[in-house]
């Protein structure tokens, strides 16, 4: 508990111009605050791992989430996977752009490509978190 | 792009790999625990994942 409320201080006591280049590089690039801030190997594996989780998504023909309002459920899970898709960064915008529209449709196949994308955009929120927590000294 | 057609099983442990590599680097201090937090979980994914494989097939019967 005194080490978090220690983390909390240091944190807080780092300028937003010291991290948040770090966190916008790192959506933007997965792995990329890591490189930003000279943790090379890590930000090469973090990004690696997030980017080729996406990539096996997308030769698997997952589906990209859409937000939609209905019931609790379904706006939790379209909300949620939009937000992760987002998160991926770079690769999310770049397939979109470059055309990547698949339909939602029924085989497991298709349905680990969606999680596997959407576990991409999580796994670079992980990485995000990552470099903000190096950025403010709370971890080397 | 080439479209994949990956198992059951060859899906959720690339999946396991991937998630245990992150996982490994973001939680720990230095190399060494990092090498073994990425196994650990690695391990308790497949784990996981064999023992809810056979859950569900000694369920169906």
């Amino acid at each position: 508990m005194e080490e978090f409320s220690m983390s909390a201080e240091t944190a807080k006591s780092v300028s937003i111009a010291t991290w948040l280049p770090a966190v916008l590089i790192g959506w933007v690039v997965p792995g990329g605050g890591h490189i930003y801030l000279k943790r090379m190997h890590r930000g090469a594996l973090v990004g690696a791992a997030t980017v080729i989780c996406f990539v096996f998504g997308l030769m698997m023909r997952g589906a990209f989430f859409e937000p939609q309002k209905g019931d609790l459920l379904i706006t939790l899970i379209t909300y949620g996977g939009y937000f992760a898709n987002l998160c991926t960064g770079a690769p999310y915008f770049l397939a979109t752009w470059l055309g990547y529209d698949q339909p939602d449709v029924a085989g497991h196949v298709h349905d680990y490509g969606t999680k596997f994308m959407v576990g991409a955009g999580l796994l670079n929120i992980l990485s995000m978190v990552d470099a903000w927590e190096i950025a403010t000294n709370q971890k080397d | 792009m080439p479209k994949l057609a990956l198992s059951h099983l060859e899906a959720t442990l690339l999946f396991a790999l991937l998630i245990s590599v992150v996982l490994g680097v973001v939680t720990k201090k230095n190399d060494k625990d990092r090498l073994h937090y990425g196994l650990y979980c690695f391990g308790c994914f497949v784990a996981t994942v064999i023992g809810l494989g056979w859950l569900m097939r000694l369920g169906h019967g």
